[in-house]
């Protein structure tokens, strides 16, 4: 099987393919910036882009894979972070950090088809992740920051 | 080596005196301070000035013994003692360091003993002294009880200031100058003419130096990084998706362990037959284990659908197979055989209530799961007279001794390497999984095993907050509150959670009173009552503890009394209030809020308060009675703990406490049917959702006159703020948690 992640094609030693693509980047290509937290799409901590839009990597089946895919190290690096994670670092907003991968990567996929965010578009695409330190403030607030800089461009 | 042992027994003692302290019996065997573990593998021409700081040729790490679990323990620590040592926190590393009775955990003894955290008594202080020798002598090195702060204070800032000056010393004797004349600012010694010299270039020499033992600690007034905004040390790793925690972790060779345990918590594995699972693509190996099965794969998605796969015959659970039997075994234990505890006990409560109560109400607290995002993990490899644990844990050194009775080798040869922790709130207390991972680890020695408990392993056996149940009577008069008795049972979260150590707790165990008996107000006739319920299902510290459900209890009686005496909740709050600090953030919450100002139809405004972990915390909560239910717009909150370290850290622990005690107030609870937990996932334990987030406004007030920690006092009044605004919006009382088994929410 093959897989583009983060640019590169990789060969994938033929896994089933209703294995979860999360566990495909985890425990196969070594990818662990995807988080496991619940493995029914009710968490969000594995959340990735394909064809740059967010899903739920723990619900795609790894032979169900349709486009390219980036992962949290494909957004950005701590040298060289991506605007949303400039955002997230300068709000602080991680406790734990557990859930934040998938929070950053379902933000830059809603600002990537949603430049300037309503607070209840906001509020819409980022339900479906989970904190359990209770960041949520400090995310919508890094969501705010981060739509601005990228209208700046 | 033995020289510098000695230096470091003579300099942990410094920091040891300046915080121990008052009377205790066998005090000198209790002082005899723990060997510096960093002595055991020092590189040649390292110093390791105190156990909190080794500087060799080309570092400074700073030890940061207390876990991490996203409160930010692992930045407050390097920063307290960073603001001593006169470095920048980009110049250090930390390390968890190895676990030693050297990082015991002072402040812990406090909540243990029934003074109130206001009450300096000369009685009260001597107890808390007393309870501290025995807390040494078993060398607890445990993060919990919103402790790291407190306990590390004054200890980590004069680890820094010895360190500081030991350095200096050692910069005077190479140069022939007075240390008078020296000056140090980030990682090195100044000399007179301006001469950098780095501390890394002086760790040899320190090294032989005895240490400084005459330091003064700096007055907060000259403080660099305390009390100011601070970047957690962590934030860029947690913002790129580098962070590593346990679950992450791949020694070579490793292989993927999952594991299935009976569905009723601590019921026994009667057989299993392997024969399906072990046809199955990257099975390795499936393993008997106590209460369970454990599987080895190469993969964990393969070693998870393998774990399903076993047919495995359970025994029953060792509690009430269904909620009847949990709810009934608490409603039974208001008896005077099962009081447990009175420490509050003003007036004469029995002649008040003799003739009648105004109010005869009963209030519950489920069963919850703790549910740290990052499910439960531990590595481990079994070698050849040696274990290594790769895992996220509060307790290093159970976990070590756990893991040496099972291997059975001496626990020097245990090595813990302790990770960052994708959340915990009391969950890492356990270390169920780093047995379960030893144990699979040795029916494969020489090869490193991941076992990850997948999120339906993980929440169904939790170990939850205690299950509670509250009855509550008063009496007013004139307007006023005037009689107060409150009744809790619940089983003992201590007897059960160190029962699992083998450790036994004597005594009354004050969390079944926690956040009750303690709250800082003059009633005429006022009484708590605490009874301890038989053992249930195994339960576990979460999050705030006894003040978890406590808090609630008692600050809704207080409401409800208020309500029936015809007065404002705040103002008569306040007329009872006798602490302070307490008072001052009931104020700020009603200065906050526009306490009074008119909301508009079908709103409501309620106020909680909970003194707890010596912290008090009020709370004003505004809610909408809306179409689609109940919707929460703003939280006010105002705290005190005495000092505040870091704002920014601060105000996000506040709002994330709230956040944590308003969403398993509102539709959380684990429920036992047939022995079995029925929440599963977070399908059917939701929390708060980002949708569901109010405005949070918090104030940080500094009255208080000892320093405490955060992490835990903005959770016990958040349900109660809950709970009395929704009853101002709708006239509901909710008496019984979770609330959307009564109300919908927006």
């Amino acid at each position: 099987m093959k897989l583009s992640v983060n640019g590169t094609e990789h060969e994938i030693n033929d896994p089933e393919p209703d294995m979860p693509l999360l566990w495909v980047l985890r425990d196969e290509l070594g990818l662990r910036g995807p988080k496991y937290g619940c493995g029914i799409a009710q968490c969000g901590a594995c959340t990735v882009h394909i064809d740059g839009v967010a899903v739920r990597s723990c619900q795609v089946p790894a032979g169900d894979v349709w486009g390219a895919i980036t992962t949290i190290e494909g957004l950005g690096t701590p040298e060289a972070p991506h605007p949303v994670q400039a955002a997230w670092i300068a709000h602080q907003v991680a406790q734990c950090g557990y859930c934040q991968s998938g929070q950053m990567m379902q933000a830059a996929s809603l600002l990537a088809e949603t430049p300037t965010p309503s607070d209840a578009a906001i509020d819409d695409a980022m339900s479906g992740n989970l904190c359990r330190c209770g960041t949520y403030p400090r995310i919508r607030e890094a969501v705010k920051t981060a739509a601005a800089k990228l209208s700046e461009g | 080596m033995g020289r510098l042992k000695t230096i470091a027994r003579r300099t942990f003692l410094i920091g040891s005196a300046a915080i121990a302290g008052g009377v205790a019996f066998g005090v000198y065997k209790y002082k005899t301070p723990h060997d510096n573990p960093l002595l055991n593998d020092l590189p040649e021409g390292a110093a390791a000035l105190t156990p909190y700081v080794l500087i060799t040729a080309q570092s400074i790490t700073l030890i940061t013994p207390r876990a991490d679990k996203g409160q930010g323990a692992t930045s407050v620590q390097a920063a307290l003692i960073a603001e001593e040592l006169d470095v920048e926190l980009d110049q250090i590393r930390t390390d968890p360091g190895a676990p030693s009775p050297a990082y015991y955990n002072t402040a812990l003894a406090g909540d243990a003993v029934p003074f109130h955290s206001t009450d300096d008594s000369l009685l009260a202080t001597t107890t808390r002294s007393v309870m501290d020798a025995p807390i040494k002598f078993l060398g607890l090195q445990i993060t919990g009880g919103s402790t790291t702060v407190p306990d590390g204070y004054d200890k980590l800032r004069m680890a820094g200031a010895v360190a500081r000056e030991t350095l200096k010393a050692a910069a005077a004797q190479i140069h022939g100058l007075d240390v008078a004349a020296l000056i140090t600012e980030r990682g090195a010694v100044i000399l007179p003419d301006g001469t950098r010299v780095p501390y890394t270039a002086l760790a040899s020499t320190a090294a032989t130096l005895d240490p400084v033992q005459d330091v003064t600690l700096r007055a907060p007034d000259q403080w660099r990084l305390l009390g100011k905004p601070m970047q957690r040390v962590d934030i860029v790793a947690k913002s790129t998706g580098t962070q590593e925690y346990g679950i992450d972790q791949t020694p070579p060779g490793m292989l993927h362990g999952a594991i299935r345990l009976n569905p009723a918590q601590g019921g026994e594995m009667l057989g299993f037959d392997p024969t399906e699972a072990e046809k199955m693509r990257g099975v390795v190996k499936i393993v008997p284990l106590p209460g369970g099965i454990g599987v080895i794969a190469d993969n964990t998605w393969r070693a998870f659908q393998a774990a399903l796969a076993v047919d495995v015959d359970w025994g029953p659970a060792p509690y009430p197979a269904d909620m009847a039997g949990h709810w009934s075994a608490l409603s039974e234990s208001f008896t005077p055989d099962q009081q447990d505890s009175r420490f509050r006990n003003v007036g004469d409560v029995d002649a008040a209530l003799a003739e009648d109560s105004d109010l005869a109400v009963e209030y519950r607290a489920p069963y919850l799961a703790h549910a740290p995002l990052e499910p439960i993990n531990a590595t481990v490899v079994v070698g050849e007279g040696r274990v290594d644990v790769w895992t996220g844990t509060q307790i290093p050194r159970f976990v070590q001794k756990n893991v040496a009775r099972i291997a059975g080798i001496e626990t020097e040869n245990v090595h813990i390497h302790a990770l960052m922790i994708g959340g915990s709130f009391g969950h890492r207390l356990e270390d169920d999984v780093v047995r379960h991972a030893t144990r699979l680890a040795m029916a494969m020695p020489g090869t490193p095993i991941k076992l990850t408990y997948s999120r339906e392993e993980d929440m169904t056996h939790d170990y939850p907050r205690q299950i509670a149940m509250a009855r509550g009577r008063g009496r007013v008069k004139g307007g006023q509150v005037e009689s107060f008795d409150l009744g809790i049972a619940m089983p003992s979260v201590m007897t059960s959670q160190m029962g699992r150590q083998g450790l036994p707790v004597p005594g009354p165990d004050l969390q079944i009173v926690a956040g009750a008996w303690d709250q800082p107000f003059d009633i005429p006739n006022y009484r708590v009552t605490g009874y301890r319920a038989s053992e249930l299902a195994p339960i576990s510290s979460w999050r705030s503890v006894g003040a978890s459900s406590n808090g609630f209890f008692h600050d809704c009686l207080l409401d409800e009394l208020i309500h029936a005496a015809g007065a404002d909740p705040l103002a008569e709050r306040l007329r009872l209030c006798n602490h302070t600090p307490s008072r001052k953030v009931l104020e700020a919450v009603g200065e906050m809020s526009n306490w009074g100002g008119t909301l508009g139809p079908r709103r409501g405004r309620g106020v909680a308060f909970c003194l707890s972990f010596g912290v008090p915390c009020a709370q004003v909560i505004e809610v909408s009675d809306t179409d689609a239910g109940i919707r929460i717009d703003r939280v006010y909150v105002a705290a005190d703990v005495g000092r505040i370290l870091d704002p920014v850290n601060f105000e996000g622990l506040v709002k994330g406490g709230v956040i944590f005690g308003l969403g398993h107030a509102m539709n959380c609870e684990i429920t036992y049917s047939d022995g079995a937990a029925e929440q599963e996932n977070f399908d059917s334990f939701p929390g708060m959702r980002l949708y569901q987030c109010p405005e949070i406004v918090v104030r940080g007030l500094e009255n208080a006159d000892k320093i405490r920690g955060i992490g835990e006092p903005p959770v016990p009044p958040a349900a109660p703020a809950l709970a009395n605004a929704i009853f101002a919006a709708t006239g509901t009382r909710l008496r019984e948690m979770p609330f959307n088994r009564f109300v919908d929410f927006a």
